[in-house]
């Protein structure tokens, strides 16, 4: 037990560093090694992790860093994430970094990536255009599109991306997928044994480290957890929806839990949940990466579904968690999450189920008037 | 109030246009009545309107009629009744304006609108637009077809982007034949895309005409005018006409040395869409300096022709796609818009930019004071930076964008004058 509060602590303190300690040593360990980092919501890690390099997911900066130039750059409306993302360029926190790729979730953001091409020409800055159609061309054009990055990163690398090297990345990443299903199963079934703060630190801190350290980290988890001390508690069950790319503080996640819900299903730092199942290991890799990304996601906001609205997706998780109400945790001027709030409130209001919006950045730091709102929330539904 | 409306290019073209955009607008309340013919919703952004012809079907532009509202001072109301029904106050306005008049029955003429055969959703470039079109066909219960168009990361777009864009617009023309019982007029749309490549011609000679001293018209409110027809008309007989007529009329004003003003003083060139709720008052502010916008990058959302693209009837589906990938603004990544300003900055002898920051649109403006940073600091071109909307009348903030334009014209008027006669010479 000790020792998984050790580890705990430990992760939760690289998941706060925003001097990238993790990715310098490993660049340290694996001399000439490079480090990609792509920007949320989903990434393919497998194509850079098959390049012999380790691939990292960045989620903004918190409330750990002053935006000082990057409003500069960046005016009025955007939301946070791309203002500290540009922050972290412009302060050299992404130096470790040999390239940083962008993917088609939001108009911000892919301006975002131009903007740092133009600024940081030494850097390989690309954009990945991930497809908004699921038929079958979209598959094609998906797997040409790995296929152009998988040429880039040979050009950075140096060295050829073998096919052999693609499935064994694909094998490790179900196996992370897979035991990142079991922790929100567990979640879902016993929220007493693993708040949502706690396997939130267990997912993000995964974002930043080698896939097979994260793959222990996993299983040390879930072999402890099971046995851990915890008693059951009177809370409601909620869904959290619309927090899938700038990331809410800890401490909302936190006063949420402590205000007397369990959190049985979220979509924060969603990218290790992508895939509703394992990718394929027959066949071409790179072909079943892209058909799993068209034809196999999660409903997301930043893509187009054409054999399911997204709102059935989250009617869906309702029921299958049992929830009784839905939280609409919005980063403040992320467009996708604003928009999907309105079919998806309408969908929870034909369920019957309350609902409660709540705006946040990610650099806040006074909650008072969230927990208000929460508290009001959660007694409304407990005394009706 | 003389002077200004002075400003305003009011030819004959002028009095055309709005007959074909009010036939345009009969022939949608006809298709409301009757189901005849045909309608698709589509974005401007790189439309593929070519394809429509082959099955003599019309569009339906919702930003055409977000903006026709916004002009008219009508936005308001649908705005606030979608932020009733749980917009945000952050979300596109042009989004919250068109399903605030789809809920309350609002069209910009009073007439009716059909429900859409098909909505197309042709994103290129915006997210936005998906979302939008997911909501028009939740709302009406039409069918939604989003062609997913990638998004220019190169230069150029590669073979698997063409044959990507290729197969979907194919997958369209089979969804209308089954939506309409029409079979698809192959020859029909082969035809309307020599049209608009004529229709390009022109409007690329039209847009060229800007680099005369004076320039005869406002390549940037007077573009606005004549890009109803360029989306609307392009693949047709009469848009050949409509823009053939507005060349002639308009050559022979450059060739005689007539400019919008009496002199033109300032050559801007000016980035981002206009605040169609003061779409007058801002264009004072120009005409008050006897500014005249050479040329901008809004009126290239539908299609970038001056640099010579132009559809090709001998491969209509892949120019279509070529269109849609790499010929507009918005499909085109941010730094070939940088690139695209500055060859206006420097072919058509401009003195400064206006970069015009809409809150409703990060497509345009996620970035632009990086843009500013380039304009000023790397190239040394004046540059101004204002901030409002294109459709929220609540954010057009009136005598300090007053104030902002003055002081950037009284700074270039004072650059000129240090400056002895070498930048006097070029906008003269
Ligand atoms: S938080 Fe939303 S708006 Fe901001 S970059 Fe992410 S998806 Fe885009
Ligand atoms: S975000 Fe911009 S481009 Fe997209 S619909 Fe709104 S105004 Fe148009």
């Amino acid at each position: 037990m000790k020792e998984f509060e050790r580890t705990f602590d430990s992760l939760y303190e690289g998941m706060q560093d925003l001097s990238f300690a993790g990715v310098r040593n490993w660049k340290e360990l694996h001399p000439g090694a490079k480090a990609v980092a792509f920007f949320p919501v989903y990434a393919p890690m497998e194509l850079v992790h098959a390049a012999g390099m380790l691939p990292v997911l960045l989620s903004g900066a918190g409330d750990r860093l002053d935006i000082q130039h990057a409003d500069s750059r960046f005016g009025s409306f955007i939301c946070s994430i791309i203002k500290t993302t540009m922050e972290m360029a412009m302060t050299g926190h992404l130096e470790p970094f040999d390239g940083l790729l962008f993917s088609s979730i939001c108009d911000s953001a892919r301006n975002l990536c131009f903007v740092v091409k133009r600024n940081y020409p030494q850097m390989y800055v690309d954009f990945l255009h991930l497809p908004h159609s699921t038929s079958e061309s979209s598959v094609d054009f998906l797997d040409a599109e790995y296929r152009r990055i998988i040429t880039e990163l040979e050009r950075l690398g140096g060295a050829p991306v073998r096919q052999a090297a693609l499935n064994r990345s694909i094998e490790l990443y179900n196996e992370q997928r897979r035991l990142v299903r079991c922790l929100y199963d567990l979640r879902a079934q016993s929220p007493h044994l693993l708040r949502a703060w706690e396997s939130y630190v267990l997912i993000r801190s995964g974002n930043l480290m080698p896939v097979e350290a994260h793959i222990e980290v996993l299983k040390q988890a879930l072999d402890y957890l099971p046995t851990r001390p915890g008693k059951k508690r009177d809370a409601i069950r909620v869904v959290i929806e619309g927090a899938f790319c700038e990331q809410p503080p800890l401490e909302l996640i936190r006063l949420l839990e402590n205000a007397g819900c369990d959190i049985v299903e979220d979509d924060l730092a969603i990218a290790q949940r992508w895939f509703t199942e394992d990718v394929p290991l027959t066949g071409d890799p790179v072909r079943a990466l892209a058909e799993s990304y068209v034809q196999r996601s999660v409903y997301s906001s930043v893509r187009h579904d054409f054999s399911k609205p997204r709102w059935e997706g989250l009617a869906e998780k309702v029921r299958g968690t049992r929830a009784e109400a839905v939280i609409f945790l919005i980063a403040k001027f992320c467009e996708p999450a604003y928009f999907d709030f309105v079919l998806f409130k309408k969908k929870v209001d034909e369920m019957g189920l309350p609902h409660l919006l709540l705006e946040f950045e990610e650099k806040l730091f006074t909650f008072d008037r969230l927990r208000t709102e929460v508290e009001t929330f959660v007694e409304s539904l407990v005394f009706d | 109030m003389a002077e200004k409306s002075a400003s305003e290019y009011r030819g004959s073209i002028h009095q055309q246009q709005k007959e074909l955009m009010l036939d345009w607008y009969q022939r949608l309340d006809h298709a409301a009545e009757t189901g005849d013919p045909p309608t698709v919703s589509m974005m401007i952004s790189g439309n593929c309107v070519e394809l429509l012809e082959g099955f003599g079907a019309i569009p339906l532009y919702p930003e055409v009629n977000a903006l026709q509202l916004a002009i008219r001072h009508q936005s308001l109301e649908p705005i606030l009744a979608a932020e009733e029904m749980g917009y945000a106050g952050d979300n596109c306005a042009y989004v919250k304006a068109d399903i605030g008049c789809m809920l309350k029955g609002i069209t910009p003429t009073g007439g009716r609108l059909p429900k859409p055969t098909l909505v197309l959703c042709n994103f290129v470039g915006c997210n936005t637009y998906v979302k939008w079109f997911e909501h028009v066909a939740a709302f009406t219960g039409a069918p939604l077809y989003v062609l997913d168009v990638p998004f220019l990361r190169g230069d150029q777009p590669s073979q698997a982007d063409i044959d990507y864009v290729v197969r979907q617009l194919k997958e369209v023309v089979l969804q209308i034949e089954m939506l309409t019982g029409r079979k698809f007029d192959y020859d029909r749309f082969r035809q309307s895309v020599a049209y608009s490549s004529e229709v390009e011609d022109l409007w690329s000679q039209i847009k060229h005409l800007a680099k005369y001293s004076p320039s005869p018209f406002d390549a940037y409110f007077d573009a606005i005018t004549l890009m109803g027809p360029l989306y609307v008309y392009r693949g047709k007989r009469e848009g050949v006409e409509f823009f053939r007529a507005a060349l002639n009329e308009l050559k022979e004003k450059a060739q005689a040395g007539n400019g919008i003003y009496e002199q033109e003083r300032f050559r801007v060139v000016v980035e981002g869409p206009p605040p169609y709720p003061y779409f007058r008052t801002f264009r004072d502010m120009f005409a008050s300096w006897s500014a005249v916008a050479v040329a901008s990058t809004y009126s290239t959302v539908g299609g970038l022709w001056e640099f010579g693209f132009r559809h090709d009837p001998k491969c209509p589906f892949e120019s279509v796609a070529m269109h849609m990938l790499a010929q507009n603004v918005t499909n085109r990544n941010y730094l070939q818009r940088y690139d695209q300003i500055r060859r206006y900055v420097q072919e058509w002898k401009a003195d400064g930019v206006i970069i015009h920051f809409v809150k409703s649109c990060r497509l345009f403006s996620a970035g632009q004071g990086d843009m500013r940073d380039y304009f000023t600091k790397q190239l040394g071109v004046p540059t101004l930076y204002i901030e409002s909307d294109l459709e929220d009348p609540r954010y057009f903030a009136e005598a300090q964008t007053k104030n902002r334009i003055d002081a950037f014209f009284e700074s270039l008027e004072h650059a000129k004058h240090t400056a002895g006669h070498a930048v006097f010479e070029r906008s003269r």
